[in-house]
C-alpha cells in the first residue's frame, strides 16, 4: 500500500512538472504525436487496402470461357475434363445469366447492362487450382488453352501478385519509417529528461548526499517520459483519427461514384492500445537512457 | 563508529591530501576536527560520508568499510549519517518546510508522522515559526541551522558538520553549538570541523588536529 502511495504521488508530481511549463510540453507531445502519426497512418492504409484487394479477389484462380454457340453437353464434357485434371482442386460453372446478374449487381453497371439487348457474356467454368505459384497457374492455363469450344482462358493471379508485391513494399516502408520515427522518439525525451536534469543538478545532488538511492531519483524522470510518451501517442491517434474522418468523407464521394461501399478502416481498440503501449515504452526508455547516463555523470566522487 | 586505519588520499594529479590517519571515534563521543583550510578537514569528512574513496588505508564507519562499500550500500550507510555542510546546501526552489522534509521522502517515510518529525526539527533549531519561508530569505545563522534541521530529521547516529559556524557571529556560533551539546547528550556522534578557536574553550571535547594532511599529536 505505502509504495503504492509513493508512486502515486510521484505521478501527481510529474504531472504538475507537465503543467508547468505547458507550451514546452505541449511542444513535446505534438513532436512525438506527428513522428508516431506516420508510420501509424501509413499502417492503417495499408490495413485498408489489404482489406479491398481480399475483397476482390482472395485465391488465384482461372477463367475458363466457353465459345458462343458450344452445346450444353459439349460444355457438361468440358467440365467433367477439368474436375478430372491432377492440378485442379476444385470447379465452379457460372453460367452466363448468372454473370451478368452478378455483374449487374456488383459493379455499378445496372444501367449499362440494362440498355443491353441481349446477353453479351459467355458461360464459364471458374477453376481453382491446386497449386498456386505463378509457373504452375502458367502451365495449367497453356494446357487448357489448347482444349476445343473455348474462347479464352484467362489467369486471374497477375495482378494479385503485383498487389501482394505492392503491399509487402509498403509494409517494409512502414516498419522502416517506424523505426526510425522510434528513434526520434527516444531521442526527444533523452533530450527533455536531460535539461531537465541540469536544471535540477543541485536537487540531485543534495538528495544522493543525505542517502537517496537511484531508484528513487530515478522515478520521477521514468514516469515523466512515460506520461510524455503516453500523451505523445494519444496525439497521434487523435491526428490519425481526425485524419481518417477527413480522408473518409472525400473517400466516400468517390466511392459513390463507382457504387462501392470501401472506407478507410479506422484503428482497431488492439491496435490503439499497441499504440499507446509502444509510445509509452519508448518514452520510458528514452528517459531510461538519459537519467542513467547523466546520473553516473553527476556521482559524487 | 568511525575508525581510520593508515589512511592515505591521493587526488589525481598528486596532490596528497590526507597522509597516513589513524584514530578512533567512540559511540557518542563529540570529536573537533581542526586545522588551517587546506589541512584536509573536508577530505576526511567526505571519507567518512563516503562521498570519496580512501586511496589506501582502512576506513570503518559503522563497521563498514567505506573503501569496499558497494555503490548500492551507500545511501544506507548515508541515511544513518546527518551531513552539515558549509556551504549549506538548501534547495531554494522550495520552503524551509520542505527542504527539511527532502531525508524523509527519500526513505519513503509515512506522510502525517513525517509532518510531525519535520516540525520537532525545526523547533529544535528555533526555526519553526520560520517553516513556510524560502531559505533564501533566511539569515546565515538561520540557514545553517535548517542545515542542521535538514541532517537531524532522520535522526541520524553520527552527525558530520563542516565549518558549522564558520561564517557566523560569536552568538550565532555559540547558539548552534548549544544545538550540538544537546545532541552530544542524547547519545549521537559529533565529528565538527573547525578553525574557531573560542569555541574549543567555551565547548571542551577531544580534537584531532591536521596539519597538510597529517595528524598533528
Amino acid at each position: 500500500m505505502k509504495p503504492l502511495i509513493e508512486h502515486l504521488h510521484v505521478l501527481q508530481y510529474t504531472l504538475r512538472r507537465l503543467l508547468l511549463t505547458p507550451n514546452a510540453t505541449l511542444l513535446n507531445i505534438l513532436i512525438i504525436g506527428i513522428a508516431l502519426s506516420l508510420p501509424v497512418g501509413g499502417y492503417v492504409l495499408l490495413k485498408s487496402m489489404q482489406a479491398l484487394g481480399g475483397q476482390i479477389a482472395g485465391t488465384p484462380q482461372i477463367s475458363v470461357f466457353i465459345a458462343a454457340g458450344t452445346s450444353a453437353a459439349e460444355i457438361e464434357r468440358i467440365g467433367e475434363k477439368l474436375k478430372q485434371h491432377a492440378a485442379i482442386g476444385r470447379i465452379e460453372f457460372v453460367p452466363r445469366e448468372l454473370a451478368l446478374n452478378k455483374l449487374q449487381q456488383s459493379t455499378g453497371l445496372a444501367d449499362v447492362i440494362g440498355g443491353l439487348s441481349q446477353n453479351p457474356l459467355p458461360d464459364a467454368f471458374i477453376v481453382f487450382p491446386r497449386d498456386d505459384s505463378v509457373k504452375a497457374l502458367e502451365a495449367l492455363r497453356d494446357e487448357i488453352k489448347a482444349w476445343p469450344h473455348l474462347e479464352h482462358v484467362q489467369l486471374d493471379s497477375a495482378w494479385i501478385h503485383k498487389l501482394e508485391a505492392l503491399l509487402g513494399f509498403g509494409r517494409m516502408a512502414v516498419v522502416i519509417l517506424a523505426a526510425l520515427l522510434s528513434f526520434a522518439l527516444i531521442a526527444i525525451t533523452f533530450n527533455t529528461i536531460r535539461l531537465q536534469i541540469l536544471t535540477r543538478r543541485e536537487e540531485i545532488e543534495v538528495a544522493k548526499l543525505i542517502g537517496a538511492t537511484d531508484a528513487f531519483i530515478r522515478r520521477p524522470f521514468l514516469y515523466f517520459g512515460l506520461v510524455q510518451g503516453l500523451l505523445g501517442g494519444i496525439a497521434a491517434w487523435l491526428l490519425v483519427a481526425g485524419s481518417l474522418l477527413l480522408l473518409n468523407y472525400q473517400v466516400g464521394i468517390l466511392t459513390q461514384l463507382y457504387a462501392s461501399d470501401f472506407s478507410l478502416q479506422h484503428l482497431s481498440p488492439a491496435d490503439s492500445i499497441t499504440l499507446l503501449g509502444f509510445s509509452s515504452y519508448l518514452g520510458w526508455l528514452g528517459a531510461w537512457f538519459s537519467v542513467s547516463q547523466h546520473l553516473w555523470q553527476i556521482e559524487p566522487r | 563508529m568511525i575508525k581510520f586505519n593508515q589512511v592515505y588520499k591521493r587526488y589525481p594529479g598528486g596532490h596528497e591530501a590526507l597522509k597516513n590517519l589513524s584514530f578512533d571515534i567512540a559511540e557518542g563521543e563529540m570529536v573537533y576536527l581542526t586545522g588551517h583550510s587546506g589541512a584536509g578537514k573536508s577530505t576526511l569528512l567526505k571519507l567518512v560520508a563516503a562521498i570519496e574513496r580512501p586511496s589506501s588505508g582502512g576506513v570503518l564507519v559503522k563497521g563498514q568499510n567505506i573503501r569496499s562499500i558497494k555503490p548500492a550500500a551507500i545511501p544506507a550507510l548515508r541515511r544513518n549519517i546527518g551531513l552539515i555542510f558549509q556551504d549549506h546546501k538548501l534547495l531554494f526552489d522550495r520552503n524551509a518546510f520542505d527542504n527539511v522534509m527532502l531525508p524523509l521522502q527519500i526513505c519513503s517515510f509515512d506522510h502525517r508522522e513525517a509532518g510531525k518529525r519535520v516540525r520537532a526539527a525545526l523547533d529544535k533549531v528555533g526555526l519553526l515559526d520560520r517553516e513556510k519561508a524560502n531559505p533564501i530569505a533566511l539569515s546565515g545563522g538561520e540557514q545553517q541551522r535548517l542545515c542542521i534541521a535538514r541532517a537531524i530529521v532522520n535522526r541520524p547516529t553520527i552527525l558530520l558538520a563542516d565549518e558549522p559556524t564558520g561564517n557566523l557571529d560569536t552568538e550565532y556560533s555559540n547558539e548552534i553549538m548549544n544545538i550540538f551539546k544537546s545532541f552530544h547528550q542524547v547519545g549521537v556522534t559529533l565529528l565538527i570541523s573547525t578553525h574557531d578557536e573560542s569555541i574549543l574553550r567555551q565547548f571542551p571535547a577531544r580534537a584531532l588536529h591536521l596539519k597538510k594532511g597529517e595528524l598533528q599529536a
